[in-house]
């Protein structure tokens, strides 16, 4: 199974914590799991000109080969302006429009403030869910007030990050046996 | 329908259609080179030409996995190979071609094939090109308009006196040689959506319309938009053809020809697309009313015939190279083609 972790703002640092975390409970669960994490701040990403994703150079072209070879995409997104960053939706404008089938997505989310909480259900689930992504419903909401020092210090968010991996390894295995049932049944 | 050398008293034209697409065979991994691929598709339009197919047509791609980017240099030499079999482009990308330079190529091939050449003129569905011969993407509307623009003007007058942004000026020039006939069939490519093709109809060229997957009724669509168009602008619809291109395989039974098509179709649109085709979405392709035709030859039969009498369109291209596709099952599906397939579709088709 490949994994994918994308942590999807160029600034800050609690996506990217949330996200360090993410994979080392993904790394001591399931040691088998190829994963791969890439945070857009290490990479020059350019914006979507409408080519397709393989004609892409450079970073550009490594981040969408990345996530088009994943079974499974962890997205880690700050909240700005209540809505995603450009970055992360620019991401999305770099892909084909199904560009998520027979992949599963999950989602966490971190936010300076409460009343963002529904914005990953308004915004962010819609875009997944048009690219035809199948959604792990449950996302992880994480508030400013869950960070100290570059540390998650709520067990609660530690806890429902650990359900979300597992959540997210779950439905992968579980879909990629129903779809592989359904493809046998096919005879061609 | 006579400007465009077509006979409607001889039923729905067949044509084959390659993009020239130079790609591995999925089973065994190995790719056969591109001198062999091109030899073998001359060789292809040749046994066409013997089943008695009426099109066969190349087409460009500047990309990887492509091997015919000098599409007209190709159809030259299928020129010289056939005798009768007509022959054009699929398509030219004319948005990143100087028109003056087509128009000279494809007259030239006409010449050599006794009046059989023609250009089906398209934008490209991928764009590393615009970069490679030194284009703007951002133009990529606009160059095709101009240029195509162009193109039609070079093939309805001798003298040309031509200005625009693309392309230094034309004045009094003479575009020589001038094809056998003193005009070339050209089409404009169309890529499935109703507004791409009310251009075609707006500018009253025939439209030729590529259609991937899905419902055939969704293309009739298109098809009316075409013909609504033109008759808004002072076209007759019954005098401008109607072409469509999709894919085509056929076996002993359903089953056999789905089988042996997947593989190719999957892998190939994974390497050139970057995905491939859903099994789901491939095992409707034995519907009837799904506008693949893959299957038995009676069910592409009824398959050609439904779609003719929703479409009611002059040609049909069938692609079935892609992929990878071994030649000996290209020559059997081409054997199936002349001996089954066209003889019940002309039959059918042909007005009294």
């Amino acid at each position: 199974m490949k994994i994918v972790g994308l942590s999807g703002s160029i600034v800050g640092s609690k996506t990217r914590t949330a996200m360090d975390n993410t994979i080392k409970l993904i790394k001591e669960k399931y040691p088998n799991a190829e994963i791969t994490l890439i945070d857009l701040a290490d990479y020059n990403v350019q914006f979507s000109d409408g080519r397709n994703y393989l004609e892409y150079e450079g970073d550009t072209g490594f981040v969408t080969k990345t996530i088009m070879e994943a079974d499974a995409i962890i997205i880690g997104t700050p909240i700005f302006q209540a809505s995603i960053p450009a970055t992360l939706k620019n991401i999305f404008d770099l892909l084909p429009v199904n560009a998520f089938r027979d992949k599963v997505v999950s989602m966490l989310v971190t936010a300076g403030s409460s009343k963002h909480y529904l914005i990953a259900e308004q915004q962010l689930k819609p875009i997944l869910a048009y690219m035809k992504a199948q959604i792990v419903q449950t996302y992880v909401f994480i508030e400013e007030k869950d960070f100290h020092r570059k540390e998650i210090v709520n067990d609660d968010v530690l806890f429902r990050i650990e359900r979300l991996v597992e959540d997210t390894v779950v439905l992968t295995e579980t879909y990629t046996n129903i779809r592989e049932a359904k493809e046998e049944e096919y005879d061609f | 329908m006579k400007k465009y050398r077509i006979d409607q008293s001889k039923g729905l034209e067949f044509g084959i259609y390659t993009l020239g697409d130079h790609l591995p065979d999925p089973h065994t991994g190995k790719r056969i080179s591109a001198e062999q691929r091109i030899h073998e598709i001359i060789e292809l339009a040749k046994l066409a030409e013997q089943a008695g197919v009426d099109f066969f047509s190349v087409g460009e791609s500047h990309q990887d996995y492509f091997a015919t980017q000098a599409h007209s240099v190709v159809l030259a030499a299928i020129a010289q190979a056939t005798r009768k079999i007509k022959i054009g482009s699929s398509s030219t990308i004319i948005s990143t071609s100087d028109p003056v330079r087509v128009y000279e190529d494809f007259s030239t091939i006409d010449l050599i094939s006794n009046g059989r050449a023609e250009i089906v003129a398209g934008r490209a569905s991928r764009i590393g090109l615009y970069e490679l011969l030194g284009y703007n993407v951002r133009d990529y509307e606009a160059l095709f308009e101009e240029k195509f623009d162009l193109l039609l003007k070079i093939n309805e007058e001798d003298v040309i006196n031509w200005n625009g942004e693309f392309r230094a000026p034309l004045n009094n020039a003479e575009i020589l040689p001038r094809p056998k006939n003193g005009s070339l069939p050209i089409w404009r490519a169309v890529g499935g959506t109703p507004a791409s093709a009310m251009k075609a109809g707006y500018a009253g060229v025939p439209m030729m319309l590529a259609t991937l997957g899905g419902p055939a009724s969704i293309f009739k669509n298109t098809i009316d938009a075409y013909r609504d168009a033109a008759k808004g602008n002072g076209f007759e619809p019954a005098t401008l053809p109607v072409g469509t291109t999709g894919f085509l395989y056929a076996a002993e039974s359903t089953q056999e020809a789905m089988k042996e098509m997947y593989p190719y179709i999957n892998e190939g649109m994974k390497r050139t697309n970057g995905q491939g085709f859903p099994k789901q979405a491939f095992a409707q392709a034995a519907d009837k009313r799904n506008v693949i035709n893959v299957g038995s030859p009676q069910e592409i039969i009824e398959k050609i015939l439904y779609q003719h009498e929703l479409f009611g369109h002059q040609r049909y291209l069938a692609q079935m190279d892609f992929g990878g596709m071994p030649f000996d099952k290209l020559a059997q599906n081409i054997e199936l083609i002349g001996t089954e397939i066209l003889p019940a579709i002309k039959k059918y088709t042909a007005k009294k």
